[in-house]
């Protein structure tokens, strides 16, 4: 990929580039790689630190679309899973909608780093969400909506 | 993404390559139980070639480890990049597993 800044004094200043895209796919969890894939690509297109690019975004995208494709829709193959993405010099704002009846966040998040929850096989999707982004909000739009906000910090 | 395994002396070592994600972990989980039924005991999961990991793939992770322990069995993961490592202290995985930094020092732990 092209470093923009690299591009010397003739480069588009960051600050003016926005990005925002929609996804739709079917409740189906061998799509995560590659829609992880697509905004993952956008945020390295506005330089977002490789950290957040190789770990915060990838792994926080793929908690949200398996539990809207699993729980949300319950894999259920006439259901479709919607993510929009906003990527801007300040931060990224993902949405990922299912067409379930949504879920109370903070009763359904446990603290898998307790000393009796550390040997469970599952409890740790909504738990890295809110450890990866700056903001995890869950809210109802014609269906289940999680929104995902990761600042560009440094 | 895939895994493939390969056997080193005693130990059955598995390379994860691409991710660790929702969509394959079963298929990993099966290839190291069907190594587990043949009676191999020591097993090792080296990261080096690896993407990220999502919670199934650590569920997947711990479920394994105790299902070698039931066995008599050991596990040990290796080469996991400061990304991963990460990702193990957040959840503390890194207290539960026995980590190494290179494939070597994994082996000779055994």
């Amino acid at each position: 990929m092209t470093d923009i800044r690299s591009r010397g004094e003739d480069a588009a200043p960051l600050g003016e580039l926005r990005i925002a895209l929609e996804v739709s796919i079917p409740s189906d969890v061998r799509y995560i790689e590659r829609v992880v894939e697509i905004v993952r690509s956008q945020c390295m297109a506005v330089l977002f630190a490789p950290r957040h690019c190789a770990l915060n975004v990838p792994v926080a995208l793929s908690e949200a679309l398996s539990n809207a494709i699993l729980y949300g829709n319950g894999e259920d193959p006439g259901k479709h899973v919607r993510v929009r993405a906003q990527v801007d010099d300040e931060q990224l704002v993902l949405e990922v909608a299912d067409e379930g009846t949504g879920f109370d966040l903070e009763e359904e998040t446990n603290d898998p780093t307790q000393l009796e929850n550390i040997e469970r096989e599952d409890g740790r999707g909504l738990f890295l969400m809110q450890q990866l982004m700056d903001r995890v909000e869950r809210f109802d739009d014609h269906g289940n909506v999680i929104r995902l906000t990761l600042k560009r910090g440094a | 993404m895939s895994f493939s395994i390969k056997k080193q002396g005693d130990i059955v070592v598995v390379d994860v390559e691409g991710q660790l994600i929702v969509g394959n972990r079963q298929e990993l989980k099966q290839k190291v139980l069907d190594e587990l039924e043949k009676g191999e005991k020591k097993f090792l999961i080296d990261f080096s070639q690896t993407g990220y990991i999502d919670s199934s793939g650590l569920g997947v992770l711990v479920s394994l480890s105790k299902k070698i322990r039931e066995q008599g069995g050991e596990l040990r993961l290796a080469n996991l990049n400061d990304d991963l490592k990460t990702l193990f202290e957040l959840t503390k995985l890194d207290t539960l597993f026995q980590i190494a930094d290179t494939r070597e020092r994994a082996l000779e732990s055994f």
